[in-house]
């Protein structure tokens, strides 16, 4: 006993100090990763949200006979440069399909090229400074606007930022899932069915249920490897098409299935089968009449889930060729298709400063798809998660 | 265009010959059943045994004929296997009117196949990963064959820029050029991972022990979901946010400490990585602490401990296998990670220890190796494939590890839910 109680209680002071500290740290780690969410969420949203607004020209159109052979004829001198070269491309086009236009004239709204877009909404551009003030003064005048941008969710994809949309990507997207839904849905339930229902405790249950936990850890390149030798070389699935890149995406989701799948099942209490075995059902009776439809709503969450993940997943979707550019929307299972993501990854390589606006747009759409998705599962569980 | 008019008449014949299994086998059930005669099944399981019986041997059929031309090259013409498969299928309606006797066990016979069509469904599992073993140690032999292992594992220099004069048939112009030596790429790889990891591990780690001791439960239920946001968003996005938002942030704060930063260097994709990761770790790390039992804590705290000192000398070690298997499988993770990398790194391989150099890593080579214009079988394209082997190796042994410390933890305190 040669402390005093005055050392003890100063060395108590400090240990407390030592333990509330810890608990600050502790907390300001996780202020920080909540700090990374918001700064991410901002960032996406500032960089995502013009892309949401597009610029548009007022111009008088004037059907001439210059106009026939190029579209350029047919706008004032000093309107034309503004207007995007994608609609210019039009005008020849509208004249042969309809040929009463010729002689006439017409005011329209159209699109601006992406500079003007870009200057309109203060980000960096190549216009000069009198090109600068001349559309100041069309803007003042009313004759250039910013407005909603349609062009964004009814194009698919081009070389001009000012026409790309997402659309062919979106269709890409959707067929996509219903290939990756159609093959991994009933697989993967019939899997959690015989592991959980079904199979005796041997050797070849342990290793599908190994495995099974395993396929969910392997980096999902690998898939596309396996994608890209077996389903495309080997089966000869076409290369590109939302066919083979929803049998890839199938087989990463799986697991993903099973697992919610298992757990959905084993949160039927047992007492619900005795009872069922104890009337006369067979085994399949139990499990279709009983179990399946009580485990339902936990099924339903873990594979919106899953398919969330497989929705947002690029990398095995890269190595089985889905990032062709698809400025056409096809809704075909066998034809070359983007996906969402993909298509973020395409315009993120364009070096145009207009693209980073679509690329953060496509990400803003891709992440509300998301969040709904998720968004969907929680009240799914909350409405019919029971309690036994 | 032909055989998908086939395929579909041939599903329209295999229906409608189910659709009269179904109907013809409930007459004959309910037929023989009005006679007065007891049954063993219901007439609608003799319907759906006849049902199985006439779709089943048909489909059978016409699967190994497929599987069989595939695999063995046999050539069978498409029409005549799907009409011999028709007329197994009538073969097998015959079988399955024949079998509506009152001594027939319908119901077992259905619920036999449908057993065996869930084995199935489970083997599938297994055949995606032997699958995706297969497919990487055959085009990787392929590509062993052309560059020595050793060379590979050991060379120090990956230029396989002049391959595909190898593969056109002129590789003696070429054939000193390139250079297949991967550990460039692993030091890129695993310098990546480690920032990553010098970010995840201490934040996720510290919001465990933050959601699990310290919350109240309201901050808890609604952080660990907050969280898991982080590992719901897309790694495109991430990879944009690295390439866009966070490289510029690093060359500029590099530049304001006098020193000379890349565009592609690997601090940006690893931070923004680590901030991925950061959900896999604290979740899994938050439910090891709650699992740890709480007689040992009241132990320390009656011992006089702090709550502090409890945390750090009682309850950390004692997850500690738990926190080391989330890690694992954090690296796991991270290894594998390809988006962030393919848009945030560099895409030339370069042996360094500075990370605000620009260095490439496995997943981006595979990326670059399998996107270009070049034919399958050049090395280059194949080298993918012999790095996709190594990925694959060093992540599943990484998870096994992972597997075998939570068993250890979960045995060692009996806890079920991990």
């Amino acid at each position: 006993m040669s402390q005093s109680f005055d050392d003890i209680s100063a060395q108590l002071k400090g240990r407390h100090r030592r333990s509330a500290r810890l608990k600050w740290i502790s907390m300001g780690s996780l202020g920080l990763a909540g700090l990374f969410l918001v700064l991410f969420f901002a960032d996406m949203l500032n960089k995502g949200l013009p892309a949401f607004q597009q610029a548009y020209v007022q111009v008088e159109l004037d059907y001439n006979e210059d106009a026939q052979r190029m579209g350029r004829a047919a706008m004032d001198r000093e309107i034309a440069p503004l207007v995007s070269r994608s609609f210019e491309r039009l005008i020849p086009g509208m004249i042969r399909d309809n040929p009463d236009l010729l002689g006439t004239t017409e005011q329209r709204w159209v699109l601006a090229n992406s500079e003007v877009d870009q200057y309109l909404k203060g980000h960096r551009n190549q216009l000069n400074e009198a090109e600068q003030a001349a559309i100041d003064e069309l803007v003042d005048s009313g004759q250039v606007a910013l407005k909603f941008n349609t062009t964004f969710f009814t194009n698919g994809d081009s070389k001009m930022a000012e026409r790309a949309g997402i659309l062919s990507a979106v269709v890409g997207t959707i067929l996509t899932m219903l290939v990756t839904l159609a093959i991994a849905f009933p697989i993967g339930v019939m899997t959690a069915l015989y592991l959980e229902e079904f199979a005796p405790d041997n050797r070849l249950t342990q290793l599908i249920e190994i495995n099974i936990n395993n396929l969910a850890a392997i980096p999902s390149i690998l898939f596309g490897l396996l994608g890209l030798a077996i389903f495309i070389n080997f089966f000869g699935v076409p290369r590109s098409s939302p066919l083979v890149g929803g049998m890839t995406l199938a087989l990463m989701t799986l697991p993903v299935i099973i697992i919610a799948t298992r757990t959905a099942l084993r949160s039927v209490p047992d007492s619900i089968r005795h009872a069922a075995f104890g009337v006369g059902c067979s085994r399949w009776q139990v499990v279709r009449d009983h179990v399946l439809p009580l485990a339902m709503p936990g099924i339903m969450t873990g594979s919106i889930i899953g398919l969330a993940q497989a929705m947002g997943e690029t990398a095995p979707l890269i190595i089985v060729g889905m990032v062709a550019f698809i400025p056409d929307v096809s809704a075909s299972f066998t034809q070359a298709a983007t996906v969402l993501p993909a298509q973020v990854f395409t315009w993120a390589g364009e070096p145009e400063r207009a693209f980073v606006e679509k690329t953060a747009g496509g990400i803003l759409v891709l992440l509300s798809i998301l969040i709904f998705l998720n968004a969907t599962a929680v009240i799914l569980r909350k409405k019919f998660e029971r309690r036994w | 265009m032909q055989t998908n008019q086939l395929l579909a008449l041939f599903s329209g014949a295999v229906l409608l010959l189910g659709l009269v299994a179904f109907f013809l086998g409930r007459a004959k059930a309910a037929r023989v059943r009005a006679e007065g005669t007891a049954m063993v099944a219901q007439p609608d399981q003799y319907a759906w045994f006849a049902v199985l019986a006439t779709a089943g041997p048909a489909l059978v059929v016409s699967a190994v004929g497929a599987f069989l031309m595939l695999m063995l090259g046999a050539e069978i013409p498409t029409p005549y296997l799907l009409a011999a498969s028709l007329v197994v299928a009538a073969a097998g309606l015959l079988v399955g009117m024949m079998q509506v006797r009152p001594d027939f066990h319908a119901r077992q016979a259905i619920e036999r196949v449908i057993r065996w069509i869930l084995v199935a469904a489970a083997m599938i599992s297994i055949f995606t990963t032997f699958g995706i073993l297969f497919s990487i140690v055959f085009e990787a032999l392929r590509f062993f064959q052309m560059h020595s292992f050793w060379e590979f594992i050991t060379g120090t220099v990956w230029n396989p820029g002049a391959s595909f004069l190898a593969a056109a048939g002129r590789g003696d112009e070429a054939s000193s050029a390139a250079q297949f030596g991967s550990v460039p790429l692993f030091a890129g790889t695993f310098m990546i991972t480690g920032i990553a990891m010098l970010v995840a591990i201490p934040i996720g780690l510290l919001s465990a022990i933050y959601m699990s001791e310290f919350a109240p439960s309201r901050v808890r239920t609604l952080a660990k979901p907050t969280l898991e946001v982080l590992a719901g968003i897309p790694t495109v996005v991430y990879g944009f946010f690295a390439a866009i938002t966070v490289a510029p942030i690093i060359v500029n704060v590099a530049g304001f400490l006098g020193l000379d930063a890349s565009f592609n260097n690997a601090v940006a994709p690893g931070v923004v990585m680590g901030i991925m990761i950061i959900p896999f770790i604290s979740s899994l790390s938050d439910d090891v602490i709650n699992s740890v039992p709480d007689s040992m804590r009241q132990g320390s705290l009656a011992l006089g401990m702090t709550k502090g000192e409890t945390i750090r000398d009682v309850v950390i070690p004692a997850a500690l296998p738990g926190i080391i298997s989330a890690s694992l499988l954090a690296v796991s993770r991270a290894l594998g990670e390809t988006m962030i990398v393919v848009m945030a790194a560099g895409m030339r391989p370069n042996l360094t220890a500075n990370p605000l150099e620009d260095m490439t890593t496995v997943t981006v080579r595979i990326v670059a190796a399998l996107t270009g214009d070049l034919e399958f079988e050049s090395a280059e394209t194949l080298s993918a494939f012999a790095l996709g082997l190594v990925l694959f190796a060093v992540t599943l042994s990484l998870n096994l590890v992972s597997v075998i410390m939570i068993r250890r933890f979960r045995d060692k305190y009996r806890v079920n839910n991990l």
